[in-house]
């Protein structure tokens, strides 16, 4: 195989693998921040503060799966 | 008609030996609306505020119980950089998404040592058809360079004028580089020379080896900070391009929706785990 088609395959592959675990991480990380809200609906708006910081921790590992998968493709 | 997606920010033009490109023509806009912001709010300050200025403090207000909420009594202290930092991201990401940033520009000519590699391969190997898949001699690939330069000298490449300021990794490192120099600045301003236990401590092993992490956390934030806004904002870009490729009318509508959310997300997480990074620095107290 020539390098091209190695390129479209490894940038797929890189942002596939690399996008399943941050999406299981925010997937967990909102029905907890979901469930404490339904607990305790007083305690929303700090809930929906920590619940963003972590979801954003969380996907920046996706983005540098996407940064990673775009300099393979475009570099 | 083809997908124009580019990594780096394309020059522009020169300033004397300073090269300006298109992301930092963008970020002068970005300040120019700032700044025009900042005077048209506060020239004539009033109990009873007109317009704009009542627009404003309801804006700061929000920021302002948002990070005290964050880092409690310090909230004096970082305000202006956090909120400064919210504001200037915030504009910067919804100035990238305005029509006619990244569409309107000018063609240039294309150089020939400029022409992707990719194109090469494949001109080299149509010109080998298949025989030498594998290894191509030198000489036949500068041969074909040449060729190939003899054909497209009129080729030209597109270059927008202007480039969302936040979608350029110059600026994230600059913005990142500056939150994280500023966290030891405000260690330093409140605790004075104890600050520095953090990172060089000698009263024992494990503090020690914990100082050593903490250097390169800090290091490792600088990088994680510049990747997260850069990521976020250039991805987004490439999906309102590639949708507005596949399907140009209806399609970009949702996405346009969601950059607006993301490029205020991203804004919002920016400066909160600035300011909660800050905090963190200030509670070594010990």
């Amino acid at each position: 195989m020539d390098l091209n088609a190695w390129r479209l395959i490894m940038s797929g592959a890189t942002i596939a693998i690399g996008g399943i675990f941050p999406a299981l991480a925010i997937g967990m990380i909102t029905a907890k921040a979901v469930e404490a809200i339904g607990r305790n609906p007083e305690s929303a708006s700090d809930v929906r503060t920590s619940m963003i910081l972590g979801v954003a921790f969380a996907e920046a590992i996706a983005i540098y799966g996407l940064v990673t998968a775009l300099i393979i493709k475009f570099v | 008609m083809a997908l124009h997606i580019s990594l780096a920010a394309e020059t522009i033009g020169h300033i004397g030996p300073l090269p300006v490109t298109n992301s930092l023509l963008m970020t002068w806009v970005v300040m120019l609306i700032l700044l025009l912001l900042a005077l048209a709010s506060t020239r004539k300050l009033s109990l009873v505020p007109n317009a704009i200025q009542s627009i404003m403090e309801i804006i700061l207000e929000g920021l302002y119980s948002f990070f005290a909420s964050v880092v409690g009594h310090h909230v004096k202290m970082i305000f202006p950089l956090v909120a400064s930092l919210f504001l200037f991201i915030i504009i910067s990401n919804w100035g990238g998404l305005l029509p006619g940033v990244g569409t309107i520009g000018f063609n240039e000519l294309v150089v020939a040592e400029e022409t992707s590699h990719e194109t090469l391969v494949q001109e080299v190997k149509q010109e080998t058809t298949g025989a030498h898949e594998t290894v191509i001699p030198i000489e036949e690939e500068k041969k074909v360079t040449t060729a190939e330069e003899k054909t497209t000298t009129h080729a030209t490449k597109f270059v927008p004028l202007l480039r969302g300021p936040t979608a350029d990794l110059n600026m994230t490192i600059a913005l990142a580089l500056i939150a994280v120099i500023a966290m030891q600045y405000f260690g330093f301003k409140t605790l004075g020379v104890k600050y520095s236990h953090r990172f060089v401590n000698f009263h024992n092993p494990i503090l020690g080896f914990v100082g050593f992490l903490e250097v390169i956390s800090d290091v490792s934030k600088v990088i994680s900070f510049a990747f997260r806004l850069f990521g976020n904002i250039f991805a987004g870009e490439v999906l309102l391009a590639v949708m507005a490729f596949l399907m140009p009318f209806i399609a970009p509508m949702p996405f346009l929706m969601l950059e607006l959310f993301v490029g205020f997300i991203q804004a919002l997480v920016f400066s909160t785990l600035t300011s909660v990074f800050i905090n963190v620095a200030l509670a070594h107290e010990e």
